[in-house]
């Protein structure tokens, strides 16, 4: 494989997976404790949980290059334009996919489970493991779906990374930089891979799931 | 294909003419596209759509039948471009120069210093580059100062960003780096830049813009006759004024001079 390529490809995967693992570190915790916690207005919580769903990368993406600008709130940390600020941008954007996906999950068997698991006389936070992993394909699917929406973002990756060759230049970008310049063997075998990694994770998240359950996205 | 034939039934729908213009992100980034384009479509009562990629591209999009004229800034490449029969014309417009702009600490160390000193001063002293990389008019004008200064550009001070002018700047800004600019761009958005201006008026720097009518030999579809309107326009009609007063009124100067006397 031509070693351009392969640097970015591997920069993609690298990138997106520190993503999805900052992210996942964060949600899924935060996860087991909501669907194990019985508090006021929690249908209106994950109700706002879901929403956050629905919040476009784009509109991270411009949060994220105000806020990481030389002359932005965290400018002095010089984020903006580095492997660094993708990998916040990308976890922010998982993030509410991870939480909300793992809740849904944990939701339907949370109550039932705890109440198994705790008359076998495990501690809590025997309890959190054990019900994670009967849960583990529910957690799983959150975590691939989330990664498969970020290795493929384009723009919000393009706006806080800016495309710079051996630095921050991944998959999408290179894709959407070798169209416009007319290079579409690049731009194809990049889109290939792209897609193939999609389909596959896609395959991998259905048979996780079983016969029982629609694709999630 | 599928785009020919759109521009073809765009060219000849009987309601209204349309031109399509391949250009330089230069000429859009600074705005001029804006007030340029306006009193031209109403006056001659023809739609223009124009798309702003680099030098590279445009010309690529002209020579795939995507475009009925380009207005670029890459003379050497233009005149392969027309050589290879896919233009009719060169029409020489404006001009302003190429400049080499970098963070404010290095001024008293380079400023005023000849051409090829102060790159020869940046990989030397591996300050930070930041190059188009995207085979525009101003990476390829960036490509033949490092030949002509015998000045190799590799190493980790060397970047790409593969984006247009503004991009570019933005980056070099952000990492307080260097780059090659047309006056046009760095001057339009200077305010959101803490940059430097290094180099004076250099006739390696110089920087002309051009536009050229796609040949309709090579391409029965292009709009021609909307081509050579608007070439009139820009050089016998109102456009030229319009390019001439450009950017007076904010910037104190224009930011193109016209290469003809109207």
């Amino acid at each position: 494989m031509n070693p351009e390529i392969f640097e970015v490809v591997v920069r993609s995967f690298f990138v997106s997976s520190a993503a999805i693992l900052i992210s996942s570190i964060i949600a899924i915790p935060l996860a087991v404790y909501i669907s194990l916690k019985e508090f006021k207005g929690k249908k209106i919580f994950l109700a706002v949980i879901n929403s956050f769903l629905a919040v476009p990368a784009v509109a991270i993406g411009l949060f994220c290059y105000l806020l990481f600008a030389r002359n932005g709130f965290l400018g002095f940390f010089h984020l903006l334009y580095t492997a660094k600020a993708m990998i916040i941008a990308q976890a922010l954007l998982a993030f509410p996919i991870i939480l909300s996906l793992t809740v849904s999950g944990l939701q339907i068997l949370a109550k039932p489970l705890r109440d198994t698991l705790f008359t076998l006389g495990l501690s809590p936070l025997q309890t959190v493991f054990s019900l994670l992993y009967e849960l583990r394909r529910q957690v799983v699917t959150a975590i691939i779906m989330a990664f498969s929406r970020v290795i493929g973002e384009t723009g919000m990756t393009l706006m806080v990374g800016g495309n710079i060759k051996g630095e921050t230049r991944v998959m999408t970008t290179t894709i959407a930089m070798e169209t416009m310049k007319g290079n579409f063997e690049l731009a194809i075998t990049l889109g290939i891979i792209l897609l193939s990694t999609a389909i596959i994770l896609n395959i991998v998240t259905q048979l996780l799931l079983g016969e029982t359950h629609a694709p999630a996205m | 294909m599928s785009i020919i034939l759109f521009l073809f039934f765009m060219c000849f729908s009987p309601n209204e003419a349309t031109l399509t213009i391949a250009t330089t992100t230069s000429v859009e980034d600074t705005g001029l596209l804006e007030v340029l384009l306006p009193p031209f479509e109403k006056h001659y009562d023809i739609k223009v759509k124009y798309i702003a990629v680099g030098t590279g591209q445009a010309l690529r999009l002209a020579r795939d039948g995507n475009a009925d004229l380009i207005f670029v800034h890459d003379k050497e490449r233009e005149e392969d471009f027309i050589k290879q029969g896919y233009g009719t014309h060169r029409h020489e417009v404006m001009q302003n120069y190429f400049l080499i702009v970098g963070p404010e600490k290095n001024v008293e160390a380079l400023e005023h210093k000849p051409l090829c000193d102060i790159l020869g001063s940046i990989a030397s002293n591996e300050f930070l580059f930041i190059s188009r990389g995207d085979e525009s008019g101003t990476h390829s004008r960036e490509k033949l100062l490092w030949k002509t200064c015998k000045v190799l550009p590799s190493g980790e001070w060397y970047l790409e960003s593969g984006s247009g002018m503004i991009s570019t700047l933005r980056i070099a800004n952000e990492k307080q780096a260097f780059a090659l600019t047309d006056t046009a761009t760095f001057l339009s958005h200077r305010d959101e830049l803490q940059l430097h201006s290094y180099t004076e008026k250099d006739s390696l720097l110089l920087n002309i813009y051009s536009i050229i009518p796609v040949n309709p030999d090579k391409y029965p579809h292009v709009c021609i006759k909307e081509a050579e309107k608007f070439i009139s326009y820009i050089l016998k009609g109102e456009g030229g004024t319009i390019i001439k007063n450009f950017g007076k009124e904010r910037y104190g100067k224009p930011l193109f001079q016209m290469m003809w006397k109207p």
